[in-house]
């Protein structure tokens, strides 16, 4: 759970369903619209944007449903996805680039290059991930300007 | 050449598949892994893919792409074109391969960011 600095501007939940490819991108694209509505910096907005498709992917490739939270302050912008799902049994092993457990058809699609993680890492100003094995995973995301 | 989606449409003669969205062009980006799209891609760029499924529209969307380029003449899906007219984003095609059609973009004056 969060702890907010500052007024909360805006709140908003959604949901991820796993194998949904059709939908993907939605949740992240409603994200950076609410931002960029908000006014805040676009290099900041970007970065959440990232940030939060990457791990949208992640729901939709890896897990079979996520509830996503989004709260936002004028200082700190929190994103949380929390799936039920198979979990990462080696989270160090998931945050090294180029490693994936993503599909043929995955790839085909031009998902699964095994950069999703680090990514998030390189985006956001905090991440805490944190897993059960045939459980879940929760991703953290906090981003500061 | 000025640096926008409309002049590099009529230089390198792409056909445009839905509606003209001018925006400026700050650069090209070739790949066709979403995730390097997310990483290398920057506000402004001609995203150059052979990807023609309508998840590409919000990832390029998200990273503030100007237009989509399909290459090898691949045919695109209605449903990513409706999507890409939604947030008004250029898609046009061309019968080149890649490399072919970055050498236009070359030529053109548009060069990696």
């Amino acid at each position: 759970m969060t702890e907010p600095d500052g007024s909360i501007l805006l709140c908003a939940e959604y949901e991820v369903r796993g194998g949904d490819f059709s939908r993907a991108g939605e949740v992240s694209t409603d994200i950076k619209a609410r931002l960029k509505k908000i006014g805040f910096d676009p290099a900041l907005v970007r970065r959440v944007a990232i940030g939060s498709f990457e791990a949208e992917m992640n729901v939709i490739m890896h897990a079979r449903r996520a509830d996503v939270r989004l709260e936002v302050t004028p200082d700190l912008i929190y994103v949380e996805f929390d799936d039920v799902g198979k979990g990462i049994p080696d989270i160090d092993l998931a945050m090294q680039e180029g490693y994936s457990t993503s599909t043929p058809e995955m790839r085909r699609l031009g998902y699964g290059a095994g950069i999703g993680l680090p990514t998030i890492k390189r985006n956001a100003s905090r991440l805490l991930i944190d897993s059960k094995v045939a459980v879940g995973t929760v991703v953290k995301l906090f981003f500061t300007p | 050449m000025k640096a926008d989606v409309a002049t590099l449409v009529e230089k390198l003669g792409l056909k445009t598949l839905n509606g003209l969205y001018n925006k400026e062009i700050t650069g090209a980006f070739i790949s066709d892994m979403v995730s390097d799209v997310m990483n290398g891609a920057s506000p402004g760029n001609v995203w150059v893919t052979v990807q023609t499924h309508k998840n590409i529209i919000a990832a390029a969307n998200l990273v503030d792409v100007s237009i989509i380029i399909v290459t090898r003449g691949k045919t695109v899906p209605k449903e990513t074109l409706d999507i890409a007219d939604r947030v008004e984003m250029t898609i046009c095609s061309s019968p080149l391969e890649t490399f072919g059609l970055a050498v236009k973009l070359g030529e053109a004056g548009v060069v990696p960011s």
